[in-house]
């Protein structure tokens, strides 16, 4: 069956394609997901924070014993030596590119404007297909408001959009007030597609020791519903093609993100949890599924139980939730 | 065509020329000339090559001894090689020389010269380190200046390769090592058309090769040594000669000509003088001031040092030259008079005997000393020779520059001879340490050197903290080559970047009149005069200075840039000298932050962008008024009541006027009083940290951890209360020892420097708001008035007897710190040690400190944190050099060894008529090295010292003046890891193998700290660091395990960061062990690139990760079922990986290269699980039951 899909503007042969993950931090380690059949690439975020706090902590706590001693001059080897910021990102990019026969989707992560976005143009030069920008934002400052906070957002899309002409996926949080309305503003400042969504930093709290941890939990399947919904709501509000990450573990759940709206369909956390030769395995479970169901095109499926297009809309809606609230007291 | 010009200091271009020369370079860090081996590490690590296409080889070594041996190798197999040095290292290559020299391998020494360390160490430059080389057969080239420097280390290599006599090309060390000029730079065609092909292929055919062996470093007996000896007279002869001949052939290439001696001056002068070096440059001044003046003066310079060419020198001299005085960089005690005088006097005689016709042979010839350690020698003390030579009989040696109050020979001279032009930009810029000022300055004069046809020259002077440091720039502009190596003193500009320094230095003092005057302060521009001390106010109004202020570091917050306000001084700088038109200068600016800040990401650039772009909008004239307007003086450098040395010196020295103390201010053997620290009451931090009594849990974890001794604990009778000062907080001591006690924890809060160490480590929290402890920083200016008080009272409230606290971290803490306010780095990881050192041991020890970080923040002046106690006892502590500290320390210990056997033999024969109990208890008493038993000891010896006084007689006088040395010393040795692992080794290795009671602290970086954080061998698998810039391959020497496996050598490994208690434990361990200890010291340092308030969590990792195990190795656990070694960390529970990722020495290796940082990362990963397997397996070899006896096998011959 046919299983390609246009994806941001690219033609890939699959949704499947690994997420933004350490995963590509290693150059074998892309080959053997190109070889387990990746449709593309999504490269490890660069950070906003990585670029702009690395180089002010080599600035504070490197350069700035420079001139100080009669004895030494500096205390590390020439900054010439060694790069911070982009530089080392956008060489593995360039490697990757030279490794892998199918698309390289950089990914930027931030939530201000700011010269950092102008990173995006430099992977662009260094030849990535298309740039996904992970919209993360946490708010915490009382004075700045909901709508302060999106403004903020859309402006950061625009600035990237502004230096790039490749494709421009949005990744995003779910905590949006109205997530079509959010989408249509960043349609309109350029955005080509959407990824839904980021998964956010949840700290744990160490109630001895009286502080709080960090912490990386990886994505289990039941994350998937929430992506599932929003996928569907969004679906046909938008210019934008969709993709989904977060919560899909097998073919069965890839089968239902394409027909929720997604094009693309990403995988970090079975990847970690199983190898890269997982994305083989949820490959073949899907292909199989569409074939065992005689689809001829796997595009014919996408959407197809979005909010627009699904036979019982209510369900995406509130009266799914009074149904539920009720079945359960019943 | 015309020749690029560059902006650098000397030893960038002496390395460039090296590194392009040679293919083998062979390098070792030493101040001042550790640049040169830096720039060839980096170049080569990047791949630049050599003229002949290849990437020189650079190989660091353990010592210079190393390098020399190294170098020696690989010229004797045949290749070019070099290597680069100063001071002591150079005193070590010296059997090295004699070898090279005597072998006829062709090789060029580049040498920064430098001062050798006699009374004291000292940095900076002079030449006694080369003239302890003049007998070596090498021959020696000076040069005077950067331009010359550069050119001389080409003439020196091509004239090594033709005459294959060694050379040590050498200038001095700082004044031209480290200023920075605008040169015209050789190009690689200049070095080739230089170079001869045929003698390099003739060197290369001369190596030692098994494909037609010879044989070389043969013993020779009395019947031929001496003839073989004479046998290479020939080559040396040729040397002048051949250098002449370089000379031309240079000249031809670049038009800057040079000849053996050159002469300056009238052409029939009849006072002449002659020295070498950067001195000759100033004397170059005022000869050609002089001979404008009228004056029959003239000057001869000394290029070739070595051989010394009586003809040149004599072609040199106008015939008319009736008076000669020849000054020495340098001093030989004992001596007629310095080496190049004496050399001068010969030459001038031996012409006169062989009747050569030359008016000058008839000179009067004397010879003086200037410019020891970098002493400034201006024209006005050249001319103040040239003056003296015009007396009737002309002082021979005489020094210049100093006023010598005890044996009269210092000559007076004109400050006010000023022979500075007028269309030269002088300015003068004071820095407060990482503000940057430094680094923006350097920018400044390649800005100007680099983009505009103006020279420029730049100097920059240092005091000796590592923390609070304060910087002065000097810079010149102008449109000619800037000769002046000397200070600036009539500045045009002059820049204050912390109001701070207007209330301790005279900063008005370099100022011309009608200078402008740039301060940055947070006042606003309309107080600025008012808020100025009185002293300044009158500089301001007698030189009508023009004054200018902004607030620099509120533009550069704004902008991103934290304190660093150098992009905003600089703009302003440019702004109001008017070097450029302000618009091209911004320009400039920019594109030097955007070259500069580049690689540290797009987001340092635009925030460098933003400040210089604010900055001039901040920059506002400041009215100056008729008259002062404040009786308020500048504040005294030290308290009214500190001692009266303190006061007569180190305050002296405190205010910069260091150069004006005369010589009878000193003690003749370099002697000084300790304990001086505190009264440089340096108030350099910007938060201190506040104590919540309420909260505390009175752990003294955060005394423990001060690198300063600047926050402490104790406890004390509630009744010493009675007059403390409004604010002293006091709460009741926790702890059944404790009962009835009062507890403070209080911050000396002039000597805080701010860095939070205190704070991190607090474990006591708010539990309804964790985010407040016990311990919080706050601005220091809300709380540094009230603390004053506070501290000062607490100083002198009462300590508990030692021996009744716990040798434990609180315990610790309890005891008074004899080492404190030292000059370390805010966050330094190694003082915390010293002071736990001085806490448990100081009233009884002698410490032999390795040269180094230690060193300098532990003996360099002005002042020195080692103190006494009340009762007069504290920490004896001597530097005595880098390469011989374990050996320094051993001496102490057979010293005091040797006097206690003295007093006890003495107290044996008086034991009749001392009384049995009194002897028999002080001969019980001299093993005793426990609180208690010293207490006892020190009061037997009281009364010893009571009965000898009774009795009379010269035996009991000379056993009274011994007594203390019945009271048993604790001898430590203390120092970094580049002595303990690299310089040192042997040493240590051999005093360890001894059955002395000596305590070997290392302070364990894993970089040469000091020297600007090159890798030494305990610097761990990929970690950046000098020298290993690309990250280290090897891993790290175990020191402890070697030292283990004597088998009689208590060792510890520890880490204070990480387990306190184990580390006050292994202390005490080591302290007690009645035979070598050796303590390996973890200690975060500036060089590992990340902020040291993380110092304790990143040893938390270093430790969990099995980076650093912590262990005991003590030999005494020897009854059956004990393993001497006990691990007190348990296996990893972190990868190393996130340690590593934490510090700025490896995620530099990570960005750079991230593969190969894979590579390293798992190599250290594994090397920690090895080197934990082994040491669990150590751990397990316990001591079984005695083996039975068992007879000898029968000799089979038997």
């Amino acid at each position: 069956m046919d299983l390609s899909i246009d994806y941001l503007g690219l033609r890939l042969k699959h949704p499947i394609m690994p997420g933004a993950s350490p995963l590509v931090d290693d150059l074998d380690t892309v080959r053997r997901l190109e070889d387990a059949g990746a449709s593309a690439i999504v490269m490890h975020s660069l950070f906003e924070e990585q670029v702009s706090r690395e180089g002010r902590a080599a600035l504070r706590h490197m350069d700035a014993h420079d001139g100080l001693q009669a004895e030494a001059d500096s205390y590390f080897p020439s900054s010439d030596v060694f790069a911070l910021g982009p530089v080392a990102y956008l060489e593995r990019l360039g490697k990757i590119r030279a490794a892998v026969d199918v698309p390289v989707i950089a990914s930027l992560n931030g939530a201000t404007p700011g010269g950092w976005c102008e990173y995006a143009a430099l992977m662009q030069e260094a030849g990535a297909h298309a740039i996904e920008l992970n919209l993360y934002a946490l708010p915490t400052d009382p004075a700045e408001d909901g709508a302060s906070v999106e403004a903020r957002l859309v402006d950061v899309v625009r600035e990237v959009r502004r230096v790039v002409h490749v494709p421009l996926a949005v990744k995003l949080s779910p905590f949006v007030t109205s997530m079509p309305s959010f989408v249509r503003k960043l349609d309109a400042v350029g955005a080509s597609g959407y990824v839904l969504f980021n998964r956010l930093y949840q700290p744990d709290l160490d109630p001895e020791a009286l502080i709080v941890k960090r912490s990386l939990h990886l994505s289990d399947p039941s994350e998937l519903a929430a992506r599932l919904h929003f996928l569907a709501i969004v679906f046909g509000t938008t210019r934008g093609c969709l993709a989904v990450t977060g919560g899909v573990h097998s073919g069965r759940d890839a089968v239902k993100a394409v027909m929720a709206g997604a094009r693309g369909v990403q995988v970090v956390s079975a990847l970690l949890k199983h190898g890269v030769g997982r994305l083989r395995v949820i490959l073949e479970e899907m292909t199989r599924w569409f074939e065992e169901h005689e689809y001829d095109k796997l595009s014919t499926a996408v959407g197809s139980l979005s909010f627009a297009r699904c036979p019982d809309p209510s369900a995406y809606e509130r009266a799914n939730y009074v149904q539920l609230l009720q079945s359960w007291h019943g | 065509m015309a020749a690029r010009m560059v902006t650098v200091d000397a030893n960038e271009a002496v390395a460039s020329v090296a590194h392009r020369s040679n293919e083998v370079i062979a390098i070792y860090p030493i101040t001042p000339a550790s640049p040169m081996g830096e720039h060839a590490d980096e170049w080569s690590a990047a791949g630049r090559t050599n003229l002949w296409g290849a990437v020189p080889r650079v190989q660091q070594l353990q010592s210079e001894g190393g390098a020399a041996g190294t170098v020696h190798g690989a010229l004797q197999a045949g290749s070019l090689a070099t290597t680069f040095t100063a001071s002591q290292g150079l005193l070590l290559m010296i059997p090295n020389l004699y070898k090279i020299a005597g072998e006829l391998l062709p090789f060029c020494l580049h040498v920064a010269a430098r001062t050798l360390a006699t009374h004291a160490l000292s940095i900076f430059g002079d030449h006694s380190d080369v003239m302890a080389c003049r007998q070596t057969g090498f021959a020696m080239l000076c040069a005077g200046d950067v331009q010359e420097a550069q050119d001389f280390a080409a003439v020196a290599q091509a004239t090594t390769l033709t005459s294959r006599v060694p050379f040590l090309h050498f200038f001095d060390g700082f004044r031209t090592s480290h200023e920075i000029a605008k040169i015209a730079a050789l190009s690689d065609d200049d070095l080739r058309a230089l170079y001869d092909e045929e003698a390099i292929a003739a060197h290369r055919a001369r190596a030692l090769t098994p494909d037609h062996p010879s044989i070389r470093g043969t013993a020779q007996n009395p019947d031929v040594f001496f003839q073989a000896r004479e046998a290479s007279n020939p080559f040396h002869d040729a040397v002048p000669a051949a250098v002449a001949a370089t000379f031309e052939r240079f000249a031809a290439l670049t038009g800057r000509r040079y000849r053996l001696f050159d002469w300056v001056g009238h052409p029939q002068a009849e006072r002449v003088l002659v020295l070498m070096g950067s001195g000759a440059e100033a004397a170059h001044v005022a000869v050609e001031r002089l001979v404008a003046a009228g004056e029959k003066v003239g000057l001869v310079k000394v290029r070739l040092y070595r051989p010394f060419d009586r003809d040149a020198l004599l072609a040199a001299l106008p015939p008319t030259t009736k008076a000669v005085a020849v000054l020495d960089r340098t001093k030989e005690p004992g001596a007629v008079g310095e080496p190049l005088y004496l050399d001068v006097v010969a030459a001038l005689a031996r012409a006169r005997a062989e009747g050569v016709a030359h008016g000058a042979t008839s000179a009067v010839v004397v010879g003086g000393r200037y410019g020891l350690s970098s002493k400034e020698f201006t024209p006005s003390m050249a001319k103040a020779a040239l003056d003296a030579l015009a007396t009737p009989r002309p002082p021979h040696g005489f020094t210049l520059g100093i006023v010598d109050d005890v044996s009269f020979r210092s000559l007076p001279h004109d400050p006010a001879f000023d022979t500075e032009a007028d269309d030269v930009v002088r300015a003068v810029l004071y820095g407060l340490g990482s503000d940057g000022t430094v680094s923006s300055n350097k920018n400044t004069i390649k800005i100007i050197g680099g983009d505009t046809p103006n020279y420029a020259q730049g100097y920059f002077v240092y005091d000796s903290k590592k923390s609070g440091a304060t910087t002065v720039s000097h810079l010149r502009f102008g449109p000619r080559p800037v000769r002046a190596p000397w200070l600036v003193r009539r500045a045009s500009f002059v820049a204050v970047h912390d109001p701070k320094f207007l209330e301790t230095t005279d900063v008005f003092e370099v100022a011309a009149p009608g200078a402008t005057f740039l301060l940055n302060t947070p006042v606003p521009a309309a107080e600025v005069f008012a808020g100025m001390p009185r002293e300044a106010q009158e500089a301001v109004l007698a030189k009508r200075l023009k004054v200018y202020a902004i607030d620099g570091a509120s533009v550069a917050e704004a902008a991103g840039l934290g304190r660093r306000i150098s992009s905003v001084m600089q703009t302003c700088f440019f702004a109001l000298s008017g070097v450029l038109p302000r618009d091209e200068a911004i320009e400039k600016i920019r594109k030097a932050a955007e070259k500069t800040y580049g690689r540290r990401g797009a987001a340092v650039v635009r925030a460098n962008f933003a400040a210089i772009d604010a900055a001039l909008a901040h920059l506002h004239h400041v009215p100056v008024p008729a008259e002062p307007t404040t009786d308020r003086r500048r504040r005294d450098p030290v308290a009214p009541d500190a001692p009266d040395f303190v006061r007569r010196v180190t305050a002296v020295l405190l205010a910069g006027q260091g150069d004006a103390l005369p010589v009878s201010a000193f003690r003749p053997d370099g002697t000084w009083p300790t304990g001086t620290a505190r009264y440089e009451k340096r108030a350099i931090g910007l938060d201190l940290p506040v104590w919540d009594e309420g909260l505390c849990i009175q752990c003294g974890k955060c005394a423990f951890v001060c690198p300063h001794a600047a926050i402490r604990s104790n406890a004390y009778p509630p009744a010493a209360l009675a007059h403390a000062p409004a604010g002293f907080r006091s709460v009741a001591a926790k702890g059944g020892d404790l009962a009835g006690l009062a507890f403070t924890i209080q911050v000396a809060p002039d000597d805080c420097t701010g860095c939070g160490l205190c704070v991190a480590v607090c474990p006591a929290k708010d539990r309804s708001n964790p985010r407040h402890k016990a311990l919080d920083m706050a601005p220091a200016e809300a709380h540094r008035d009230a603390a004053r008080p506070a501290f000062d009272f607490f100083l002198g409230l009462p300590h508990l007897d030692p021996a009744a606290l716990t040798v434990d971290v609180k315990g610790s803490q309890l005891r008074e710190p004899l080492f404190e306010f030292s000059g370390a780095c805010a966050g330094c990881g190694e003082t915390p040690y010293l002071k736990l050192l001085s806490q448990l041991f100081g009233d009884r020890a002698l410490i032999a400190n390795a040269t180094g970080c230690s060193s300098i923040y532990g003996g360099n002046l002005p002042t020195t944190p080692w103190r006494a106690d009340a009762a007069g006892r504290g920490p004896a502590w001597a530097n005595s050099l880098f390469e011989d500290n374990a050996e320094f320390g051993l001496g102490f210990r057979l010293a005091a060894d040797a006097h206690a056997t003295r007093a006890a033999l003495r107290l044996q024969a008086l034991a009749p008529k001392l009384g049995g109990d009194l002897v028999a208890g002080l001969l019980e008493g001299m093993g005793r090295g426990d609180e208690a038993g010293l207490a006892a000891q020190r009061a037997r010896v009281a009364a010893l010292r009571e009965a000898l006084g009774r009795l009379g007689g010269p035996e009991a006088r000379a056993l009274a003046a011994s007594a203390d040395a019945l009271v048993k010393k604790s001898v430590w040795i203390v120092g970094g890891d580049g002595w303990a692992y690299d310089i040192g080794y042997g040493g240590l290795d051999h005093v360890l193998a001894s059955h002395h009671d000596v305590n070997v602290l290392v302070l364990d970086t894993e970089v040469y700290s000091n020297t600007g954080g090159q890798a030494s061998k305990a610097t761990p698998v990929g970690a950046a660091a000098k020298f290993a810039s690309a990250g280290k391959e090897v891993g790290k020497k175990d020191l402890g395990l070697l030292a283990m496996s004597y088998g009689h050598v208590y060792v510890a490994r520890v880490a204070w960061g990480a387990r306190d208690a184990q580390t006050v434990r292994a202390f005490a361990e080591a302290e007690a062990y009645p035979g070598p200890s050796l303590i390996l010291a973890y200690s975060p340092c500036i060089a590992h690139g990340y902020d040291l308030v993380m110092g304790g969590e990143q040893q938390k990792l270093a430790v969990a990760s099995g980076i650093w195990p912590l262990y005991r190795y003590d030999p005494r656990r020897t009854a059956p079922g004990q393993a001497p070694l006990e691990l007190d960390s348990g296996a990893p529970t972190v990868r190393a990986r996130e340690f590593m990722k934490n510090e700025g020495r490896f995620r530099s290796v990570a960005l750079a290269d991230p593969k190969r940082y894979a590579r390293l990362v798992d190599a250290a990963e594994l090397q920690a699980a090895e080197r934990r397997a082994m040491y669990e397996h150590l751990s397990g070899l316990r001591h079984g039951p005695a083996p039975a006896p068992h007879p000898m096998p029968a000799h089979p011959n038997r």
